[in-house]
């Protein structure tokens, strides 16, 4: 490349980069304002007037606390148990042979083409009758088994060779003590980019918490902040700093793992 | 069998078939029969409560007739085109630079680029919505120094679905710039050497090696994005209020999500969810087909 060619590729990349993080800086930024600040022309871009009081209010006047931890646990629970039994059945298809095999992973591969929105309107009338309406059991355990994840495991526990299953069976090993012992510490970073996969899909995850959470302290951070918009008035101060404490979590994990994250994406895009 | 085999058939298969069996218990109840159920309930008329009465055909019949989900349609086709190429373009030339690995800061664009991704869409949304704000967003500030007067983003029907489109380009720019590069990555560096010693240009062999051999990958994130636009509900309902203004910005969810759970229309909502649910595959099917074989 040509030293011009360079100085214009860095000059495209840096304009780029400020306008990706500029959302999320306008957010910070706002977040410290109070409300007639930010609907003040022209616009502050440091806040004139910092306060914290957003971020206490939302505390004091809402359950956003509870509606944080709400979201932590129901995607740690989610993302643990899922991980467990995508592993469990991704060993299983790609490790042993039994009848039925090819059509059963058929059906398990064609199940990722039909979308949840068609299951959306007959699995709340299920809901409402095994009472898992405003209930966190409807928002895990459905989605603990699915198909992406078996898919996902498949590939990496294809690379384990038998010799080493075989070995542990001669010693007296039973299947599921060879999976504890033997296949979970070989496939764990498989694993880890899978579980952040999930962990940020079940913490983003809004559509169906709005339809099935109903009283504020049952609601997930997300669901929270859609129920501050109001039709008359929408506190955009306080939803700020919701959003803010909202998206801090998946940002801290995400620069923390970010490899193992981007690997997890780019193998289940890759091999699909 | 006798008793025998069945006791031999479970000691040899009884694990696989008992690790495997989540996924498939799981897929029974909360999978097969609510689909079943839905296409059940698209031939009847039922508020959830009351009695559900059979109507056959009528609530398809109404529903091909109802301008208002064609609308929701025709949106998703324009917002398609507006921002599908176009970031599809600039995630392979992206990727394309930053493959090249001269750069210092890499990692940093790289980053910052993939952060929108891992945003809360809700979040996103409420941030936008201040942004494009007509008389007190940023935006409207910072074309006002180009001269430009203020726009209505959000209240004007073809601004709000351009609107919806930058959002979901900005979010989604990232996640198809990985992609892509990984996909560069499994290019044998090779060729492009081979190239270079024929004398091609940089230009020349990024449209002749490099676009042609990731034509796989591009297809690939371009049925994600077609599904990923059909499905497109949080923005929307944040960003336009739930598809204002005149139904602009509707999408099949959101009229599937309002039918449903604000006019408890469930039979009605049922066959809009099978007739989104057709068009999606009928549409990947096509892109597969019609792309995905065409000799390079």
């Amino acid at each position: 490349m040509s030293i011009r060619a360079k100085i214009i590729t860095y000059i495209i990349l840096s304009i780029l980069s400020i306008i990706m993080l500029l959302p999320l800086g306008w957010m910070i930024d706002s977040s410290f304002k109070g409300m007639d600040e930010i609907f003040h022309y022209p616009p502050t871009i440091v806040p004139a007037k910092p306060i914290l009081s957003n971020y206490t209010d939302l505390f004091k006047q809402f359950p956003f606390g509870r509606n944080l931890f709400n979201s932590a646990y129901i995607a740690i629970t989610y993302t643990l148990l899922a991980i467990f039994f995508c592993s469990l059945g991704g060993f299983s298809f790609a490790k042993y042979e039994f009848p039925g095999k090819e059509i059963l992973f058929s059906i398990l591969l064609g199940s990722m083409l039909i979308p949840f929105e068609v299951t959306m309107v007959p699995l709340y009338v299920m809901f409402r009758r095994i009472g898992w309406i405003d209930s966190h059991l409807g928002l895990v355990i459905p989605g603990v088994a699915n198909a992406f994840g078996i898919f996902f495991m498949r590939q990496y526990a294809a690379t384990i060779p038998n010799d080493l299953l075989d070995s542990a069976r001669i010693d007296g090993c039973s299947e599921f003590r060879i999976f504890l012992q033997i296949i979970i510490p070989i496939i764990r970073p498989a694993m880890a980019s899978l579980g952040i996969i999930f962990f940020m899909s079940s913490w983003n995850n809004f559509l169906w918490p709005l339809i099935v959470l109903k009283s504020p302290q049952m609601l997930t951070a997300p669901v929270a902040l859609r129920s501050l918009q109001g039709a008359l008035f929408t506190p955009y101060n306080l939803i700020m700093a919701g959003s803010v404490l909202t998206t801090l979590p998946l940002l801290v994990i995400f620069l923390i793992l970010q490899r193992q994250f981007i690997s997890g994406i780019v193998s289940g895009a890759l091999k699909m | 069998m006798t008793q025998n085999s069945i006791n031999h058939f479970f000691k040899k298969y009884g694990a696989p078939y008992l690790f495997i069996s989540p996924f498939y218990i799981l897929f029974a109840v909360f999978m097969v029969y609510p689909v079943i159920n839905s296409l059940y309930l698209s031939f009847h008329q039922w508020n959830g409560s009351t009695e559900r009465i059979y109507v056959g055909w009528e609530n398809y019949i109404n529903l091909i007739h109802d301008g208002v989900f064609i609308q929701s349609l025709i949106n998703c086709v324009i917002i398609f085109f507006e921002y599908v190429p176009i970031m599809t373009f600039f995630a392979v030339v992206l990727a394309y630079i930053l493959n090249m690995g001269k750069l210092k800061l890499q990692s940093f664009f790289r980053t910052s680029i993939f952060i929108p991704y891992i945003t809360p869409v809700i979040a996103v949304g409420f941030v936008f919505s201040l942004l494009l704000d007509r008389d007190y967003g940023l935006v409207n500030l910072l074309l006002g120094y180009l001269g430009i007067k203020p726009v209505e983003w959000l209240l004007t029907p073809t601004l709000a679905r351009i609107a919806i489109s930058v959002l979901v380009t900005w979010r989604w720019l990232g996640y198809n710039m990985i992609i892509m590069l990984a996909g560069l990555q499994s290019i044998p560096l090779e060729l492009y050497d081979a190239a270079k010693v024929d004398g091609a240009s940089g230009t020349q062999s990024f449209f002749r090696i490099t676009l042609p051999l990731m034509r796989p990958i591009i297809l690939f994130a371009t049925v994600l994005s077609t599904i990923g636009t059909f499905s497109l509900f949080t923005e929307p309902l944040i960003l336009t209020q739930g598809g204002g203004p005149m139904y602009s910005t509707l999408t099949p969810v959101l009229y599937l999500y309002s039918n449903a759970f604000q006019y408890l229309k469930f039979g009605y909502s049922s066959s809009i969810a099978y007739v989104y649910f057709i068009i999606l595959f009928i549409l990947t099917r096509f892109e597969w087909r019609y792309f995905g074989s065409q000799a390079v």
